[in-house]
């Protein structure tokens, strides 16, 4: 640090303003507003009529708040169940995916090209493929599988899994870049040598590949964390929360109490919430960064 | 990593087949790959049919003629026309006014001596990084108050706030790598520090100003909670937001919504194409190998 801070210049006002312009602007529009969301917490306010100060009233509101559970209990299985899925798919592709060869490219492409296509467009295409008379059901139909068609998105107990399928189809090529990225870094030396002496693809995997993609393991766990927790696109398209709350998230349970309910200090508890999630992880990838951005 | 791995590997008594890939790589994938496009294809075929023909033929139908109905419908009647051209006007500002600023950020942060510059860029990072429902609402009472309730200008600002943070962290990494030689050489020729930014810093870092450029663009055209946030006349909707919108007006003509999100996935795609070594090391900055 001293080394670098030798070679550093003295700072000129031209570079203060620099520096401060892009500053402001995200204090303005990033710090300031999430700074207002903890006191908005605090608040009874529907946004027209004055606001009344209810101290943590909304917060013992939400523990007895049954669409709050849902949408809690909801956001934890999304977080494990996205997040294993998106992971596993995304790594298992990777390892698969990461000699070149024949037809390598096209597979990558194949995989990773539903990243491209928002959450609202991948929502709407899922909705088509989920109708009843859509083409999962004919697929189903056609391998003579009738007994397993459903109403995917008008069943409660499966519209939320059904909505998991859809992110995870789209998220699994992103994953699939960082893990790959990664294995690029790996020693094939190392992989090689545990080959001669008789390690099983399987003990390779977990005993030469995966400890050199700790980094990543990291990297991957907080995105992945973050990602969910801001899910909202999706699930908004879909179902709106629907049918009966059972696929709310907090993120769109949140939504809809300040946007449509426009009970402004009740959603701002939920997403004092959502933050208190996040933070955690929000941390983890902060301290990664701060670390890499030492060692350069 | 606790194996204990033998060193004098070279003389091997059989060799492992290494150039010869297993069959079975292809004997997944194919099926795999297949099994992934299809949505896209699917929803592709549906687009084209009309909507009489769906209705008697059911969705899951293969086409028989191509029909341009849907799309036709969507881009007037649906508004996605103009949908477009909004979200083409909105990312082109938000990206352009977020690199310019987050550039300028970088330039300071990684070159001169500012006193508490990695907790600076830190905490600009975690802006990035909160979620953003904690914005969503004082967000909306913001906009309101300086008089920029439903205005495009108030959605460009807020994309470009909530962009700067990550925008800067990755330009300042790259800015830090270049050689000094180059400022030392600059400054002896008499160059200040705004000639050094327009000559030397933003020339330089044209690959990760692409590779941001690309991924900010997907980002922000892809937007839709900001929009909803933040915009309520249906007139200036971006294209998410349009989508959503259209699905109420056109709730059973599948092949109108078909076609919509066709149309609103075709922009990223395109990117995405043309700059996919340089979205792919975008992604990768984030993650710093």
């Amino acid at each position: 640090m001293a080394a670098l801070g030798a070679r550093l210049r003295r700072v000129p006002p031209l570079i203060w303003l620099m520096l401060l312009i892009p500053l402001v602007v995200e204090a303005f529009w990033v710090f300031w507003p999430a700074v207002n969301s903890f006191s908005l917490a605090t608040l009874r306010w529907d946004g027209i009529t004055p606001a009344e100060g209810v101290g943590l009233q909304n917060f013992v509101d939400l523990t007895a708040d049954p669409i709050f559970r849902t949408a809690a209990a909801n956001t934890v299985y999304w977080l494990i169940a996205f997040g294993l899925l998106s992971v596993a798919g995304g790594l298992a592709l990777a390892v698969a995916l990461n000699r070149p060869g024949r037809g390598v490219g096209i597979y990558r492409a194949a995989i990773y090209l539903p990243m491209v296509v928002s959450m609202a467009v991948t929502g709407l295409f899922w909705r088509v493929m989920y109708q009843p008379d859509g083409p999962i059901n004919s697929a189903l139909g056609l391998l003579g599988l009738e007994g397993l068609e459903r109403q995917w998105l008008a069943d409660p107990d499966l519209a939320l899994s059904a909505i998991l399928v859809a992110a995870v189809w789209r998220q699994c090529g992103y994953i699939m870049v960082l893990y790959l990225a990664g294995l690029k870094g790996a020693d094939a030396s190392l992989e090689e040598a545990a080959a001669v002496d008789g390690a099983n693809a399987w003990q390779r995997f977990w005993r030469i590949v995966m400890p050199q993609l700790s980094g990543v393991h990291t990297v991957v766990l907080a995105v992945t964390v973050i990602d969910s927790l801001r899910t909202f696109d999706i699930v908004w398209t879909m179902t709106r929360g629907g049918p009966y709350n059972s696929t709310q998230l907090l993120s769109t349970y949140m939504f809809q109490q300040a946007f449509t309910n426009g009970n402004l200090g009740y959603a701002s508890a939920i997403a004092v919430v959502i933050f208190l999630l996040a933070i955690g992880f929000i941390i983890t990838y902060l301290a990664r960064q701060a670390r890499t951005e030492e060692a350069s | 990593m606790r194996t204990a791995i033998p060193s004098g590997v070279a003389s091997t008594p059989r060799r492992r087949r290494r150039t010869g890939r297993s069959p079975w790589l292809h004997v997944v994938m194919i099926p795999l790959t297949l099994l992934w496009m299809s949505p896209i294809v699917f929803v592709a075929m549906i687009s084209v049919r009309t909507f009489d023909d769906i209705a008697a033929r059911g969705l899951s139908a293969l086409p028989t003629s191509i029909s341009l109905e849907g799309f036709a419908t969507a881009l007037s009647g649906g508004g996605l026309l103009r949908a477009l051209g909004v979200s083409t006007l909105v990312t082109a500002l938000a990206v352009l006014a977020s690199l310019a600023l987050s550039s300028w950020a970088a330039y300071a942060l990684s070159r001169f001596r500012i006193p508490g510059r990695r907790a600076i860029l830190l905490l600009m990072l975690a802006g990035n990084l909160l979620p953003a429902q904690i914005l969503l609402v004082p967000v909306a009472r913001i906009s309101e108050g300086i008089g920029l309730q439903d205005t495009l200008a108030a959605l460009i600002l807020v994309q470009v706030g909530f962009g700067i943070g990550f925008y800067t962290f990755v330009l300042h990494g790259f800015m830090q790598g270049l050689p000094e030689e180059v400022f030392e050489a600059a400054r002896l020729d008499g160059a200040g520090p705004g000639l050094i930014y327009r000559r030397i810093v933003l020339p330089l870092s044209r690959p990760s100003f692409a590779a941001l450029a690309a991924l900010a663009t997907t980002w922000v055209f892809n937007d839709l909670i900001w929009a909803l946030t933040i915009l309520r006349t249906e007139a200036k909707f971006p294209i998410s937001a349009a989508l959503l919108n259209l699905m109420g007006g056109y709730g059973s003509s599948w092949n109108v919504i078909a076609a919509a999100s066709l149309i609103a996935a075709v922009i990223p795609a395109l990117v995405f194409f043309a700059f996919q070594k340089q979205f792919v090391s975008g992604l990768l900055v984030g993650s710093s190998k």
